[in-house]
């Protein structure tokens, strides 16, 4: 970093604006112009902003980066603004109390940001950042000295995988798309919630990627299937595009190379759905979003018959990165089959939330207690959720197991596309496969009859057990539709349905049979099992329960110890949560 | 389904990249007998050939491939495929009806039951309905997985088609039929999850040309004809083949009659109009039992319109027209013929027209 400027950088992902990173990035552009900072210390003074760094719990972050120290801010307000600009860009003294603890220094450490690595440090509105990076290299190496079959042997060498889902090899993808001749093809990049931050921190990766991508299977338009909601994202994109189509990047005969591409945006529908390759490309062409029949694969016949290949933006966030830096490069990064890193939304029980790139095969202790900092409250951890809604629990026995795709496709998950949900003992695992599966019915298509019924009566099931009414019957009635479901099932979407299910019964047995035969949610979740109680001995007759109680299930008076009536009683908590005592039980 | 990208069930393979390479046939194995087909055809398809009886709901030889009901699966190479999306490859090994397959197809209808009214005894469709047929050939009297029904009033108020979608199993036939054959693309889905629906836009009464070929294609009692309502079902009818009287398509229809009143029309398959009908072959027969139907000519006398026989009637016409055409010229009276005639008596009318009364004001209701 060069002496004589002082960088500032401002996060501004969607999390750093709900947050007020736009007043505050406002407010240091103002006092800086306003008290002529610049001429004072004699220094550029640039405030920039930046994409999303992960650590989205403590937004506002801003970065002061002055003679080569780099210092954090968290949580930063825009009437901090001027006290930063006082002490620290002027005075030279950074403002101690207002830095990141040590948390973010671990929720960083065993982190290995490779895609994500640009996005807390340029500003993705300004391609010169990213030029200034490297950016457009790849592209160039690749159109100018590469031939398209070399691009895609690079692809395959680098034993990159699909980051969307079933992690398909995406070299072996495009080599089967390349092989297909046809005077149209199509490259798509689907753009779905977890790729917001790559679309909102460095969009023109994802549009390089694209780019190779097409030159390599013989592509000439690429499309943006994303949901016009994430209204940021699209906004980055579309800033993206039109600065790499001044710049030449995109269009007619690409690095002199007779290459042409273009790329244009698809705006898909509010459907879970749209993630599913054939589903996706249906909803391009204009109707509802169902899953078609494969095969056809759409490498062979896709978007409007034409081959096509699909990928996520993560995925080819990557190729920019494989190819510059050569596949030897990447492939050093993981296991033996999982290679690279892959990004996670770390969320739950864990003390720090937020978005991690972590390289593939670390351990889940390694991303819990390293990078996520432990539970909550000290409290212990019972299982964890990968990847997505229909992914698999690992219970706390499987701590060391190494993430990677095939770890998880042993023991009944998907990587997904990386949702990682942290729960701890105060969780209950019914609760918490119902929850899944009752999503995964909100969102079937309603096309194929295991997926639309099946998930509606593993629903009713397991409202059943958690509602006290379930029988061991109905276990088996749940174990026997998901081998139906996932063996019959259209689509990814009903075949691994079941997956919250099954992966939490195998590991979690006994709390089901508790809710079944003892009639007892050992979490003291499901409302319909459990019961609160005065502890006599602890009660102070202090009425704060009284109080809160909104059945007026409580009786007592001053210096007479509080009863709950359980007639009345809702279940709702209030009184539990109320006592200072730790004088109610809840059982 | 895009336009170029269907297969047919019924054998034929439709694209232009599999029917060049039809040249040379695939061998598979079905229930242990080898047979070759012609490749892009379907392993259901292929079966048939063979005279082995796969279950199917949501597939129709006419009409794109589906996927939807699952029943049709197969084990191909070990693994349970839907027959009617395979595409036959050599040396596939396929068993149709292995207890493994056979306990997964009535875990499926299982489901489907789980989500059907049972009223087949009220339903018009009953001894006609191939989800019950189903039901009855795999023995599912309560199912395994019973739960909540999707309950939906009935309203639709078009004068034609009866929708009751609690009976709809969600096949896609009726939106398929719509879109692919007639054009119109009147009904779509709607909704996700186990709500999902057929239904017009916005759920409108179904405002569309009422071609009735969604009926002809539902495979349950969720579509069917209101003119026929409650006047009898399938096997009490007796079938009269008969041509569309309406225009000179000249479509093969099937009435079907109940004490001597056609209560219904449709149309077999393999006719020269493929068993598609319009809104009039298919709903336009009330005429026939009507008791405003013309039986004898009429003729005005007395200002009163009072039944007269044929020769009467000729005579009278003959005279009339003579005197009109003597006394203010041929070009005073015009004559306007039927689709519903024959080209013959078309032929005939004109010439009528023309010759016998000198006039070419002649005109007929199919000229548009």
């Amino acid at each position: 970093m060069a002496n004589d400027t002082i960088e500032i950088k401002v996060c501004l992902g969607t999390s750093g604006n709900a947050a007020g990173g736009e007043e505050v990035l406002r407010m240091f552009r103002h006092y800086i112009f306003e008290k002529g900072i610049e001429a004072r210390i004699g220094k550029r003074c640039s405030p920039s902003k930046v994409g999303c760094r992960g650590f989205c719990s403590k937004d506002v972050l801003v970065d002061v980066i002055a003679n080569d120290s780099r210092t954090t801010y968290q949580s930063v307000t825009p009437i901090m603004v001027e006290r930063i600009v006082e002490e620290h860009v002027l005075g030279g003294a950074p403002i101690a109390e207002w830095t990141v603890k040590d948390e973010y220094a671990s929720f960083n450490a065993k982190q290995r940001k490779v895609v994500l690595g640009p996005c807390g440090e340029i500003d993705p509105d300004n391609i010169d950042d990213y030029l200034a990076m490297r950016g457009y290299r790849a592209a160039k190496k690749a159109m100018t000295t590469m031939t398209p079959d070399g691009v895609v042997d690079e692809v395959i060498r680098s034993g990159l995988r699909g980051r969307g889902g079933s992690g398909f090899r995406t070299g072996e993808k495009w080599k089967a798309c390349r092989s297909v001749p046809s005077d149209t093809k199509y490259v798509v990049c689907n753009i779905g919630e977890v790729n917001r931050p790559l679309a909102e921190g460095n969009p023109q990766a994802i549009i390089e990627g694209l780019l190779i991508g097409g030159y390599a299977v013989g592509a000439s338009k690429g499309y943006l299937y994303i949901r016009e909601r994430y209204h940021l994202s699209v906004e980055r994109l579309r800033n993206a595009l039109v600065q790499a189509r001044e710049r030449g990047f995109i269009g007619r005969d690409l690095f002199g190379s007779g290459f042409d591409f273009d790329i244009e945006f698809s705006f898909g529908t509010e459907a879970f759905i749209c993630g599913e390759e054939t589903a996706l490309m249906e909803s391009i062409e204009g109707r509802r979003a169902m899953p078609r029949v494969r095969p056809p694969f759409p490498a062979y016949r896709g978007l409007w018959g034409k081959p096509t290949v699909i990928n996520n933006a993560e995925t080819f966030s990557n190729i920019p990165l494989i190819i510059g830096m050569g596949s030897a490069w990447f492939a050093a990064i993981g296991t033996e089959h999982s290679k690279g890193t892959k990004i996670f939304t770390l969320s739950g029980k864990v003390r720090n939330n937020g978005l991690v790139e972590i390289p593939m095969g670390m351990p889940f202790r390694d991303i819990v207690y390293g990078i996520g900092g432990g539970i909550e409250g000290d409290k212990a951890l019972k299982a964890i959720q990968v990847g997505g809604p229909s992914g698999g629990i690992i219970p706390t026995s499987m701590l060391d197991l190494g993430l990677d795709y095939e770890n998880l496709a042993r023991v009944g998950s998907i990587v997904g596309s990386g949702g990682m949900v942290v729960f701890d003992e105060d969780d209950c695992i019914v609760s918490v496969a119902k929850f899944y599966i009752e999503f995964l019915q909100r969102e079937s298509c309603g096309k194929c009859v295991p997926c639309r019924i099946g998930t509606k009566r593993m629903l009713e099931l397991l409202t059943k057990i958690t509602g006290g009414t379930g029988t061991e019957e109905d276990l088996k009635t749940l174990e026997r539709l998901s081998g139906v479901m996932a063996s019959t099932s259209l689509c990814g979407l009903g075949r691994t349905a079941p997956n919250p299910f099954l992966t939490s019964f195998n590991h979690f047995k006994d709390e089901y049979l508790a809710h079944i035969r003892e009639k007892k949610c050992p979490a003291g979740v499901c409302t319909a099992l459990i019961t609160f109680s005065v502890i006599a001995d602890k009660c102070k007759a202090c009425g704060l329960c009284r109080r809160a109680c909104p059945a007026n299930a409580i009786t007592g008076a001053p210096k007479v110890v509080h009863a709950i009536d359980a007639a009345k009683c809702v279940k709702c908590g209030a009184c539990y949560r109320a006592c200072k005592f730790k004088a109610i039980k809840k059982q | 389904m895009s336009s170029n990208d269907k297969h047919t069930h019924d054998g034929s393979p439709s694209s232009p990249l599999s029917r060049l390479s039809s040249l040379s046939p695939v061998t598979l194995t079905i229930d242990g007998r080898p047979i070759e087909v012609l490749p892009g055809t379907t392993v259901l398809a292929a079966a048939q050939q063979l005279g082995i009886h796969i279950p199917v709901l949501c597939h129709h030889p006419k009409l794109s491939v589906t996927g939807a009901c699952r029943v049709c699966i197969v084990e191909i190479n070990g693994q349970p495929v839907t027959s009617c999306t395979a595409l036959a490859e050599n040396g596939m090994e396929v068993t149709t009806a292995s207890p493994y397959i056979e306990g997964l197809r009535k875990d499926i209808l299982d489901l489907i039951l789980s989500d059907h009214p049972y009223d087949c005894m009220v339903c018009e469709r009953a001894g006609d309905c191939e989800l019950q047929e189903l039901a009855y050939k795999y023995q599912i009297r309560t199912p395994v997985f019973h739960g909540e029904r999707r309950i939906y009033p009935k309203r639709d108020g078009n004068p034609f088609i009866e929708r009751d979608m609690e009976k709809c199993i969600l096949c896609g036939r009726c939106v398929k039929v719509c879109d692919e054959v007639q054009g119109v693309g009147a009904i779509d889905y709607a909704y996700k999850g186990f709500g999902t629906k057929i239904c017009p836009p916005f759920e409108r009464d179904l405002d569309c040309e009422f071609c009735g070929q969604c009926v002809s294609v539902c495979p349950t009692g969720a579509l069917v004809s209101k003119p026929s309502l409650c006047k009898g079902r399938t096997r009490d009818v007796r079938t009269v083949e008969t041509v569309c009287p309406y225009c000179g398509c000249g479509c093969n229809i099937t009435y079907d009659v109940v004490k001597n009143e056609v209560i219904r029309a449709g149309s077999r398959p393999e006719t020269i109009n493929e068993g598609w009908l319009c809104v009039k072959g298919r709903f336009g027969f009330s005429f026939i039992n009507s008791p405003d139907r013309l039986k004898a000519p009429l003729i005005r006398k007395n200002g009163k319109l009072t039944a007269a026989s044929w020769e009467e009637t000729f005579a009278y016409l003959g005279e009339r027209l003579r005197s009109i055409r003597d006394m203010h010229g041929p070009d005073a009276i015009g004559g306007f013929a039927s689709a519903r005639c024959t080209n013959e008596e078309n032929y005939l009318f004109q010439k009528m027209m023309r010759a016998a009364i000198g006039t070419n004001n002649i005109d007929h209701c199919a000229r548009y």
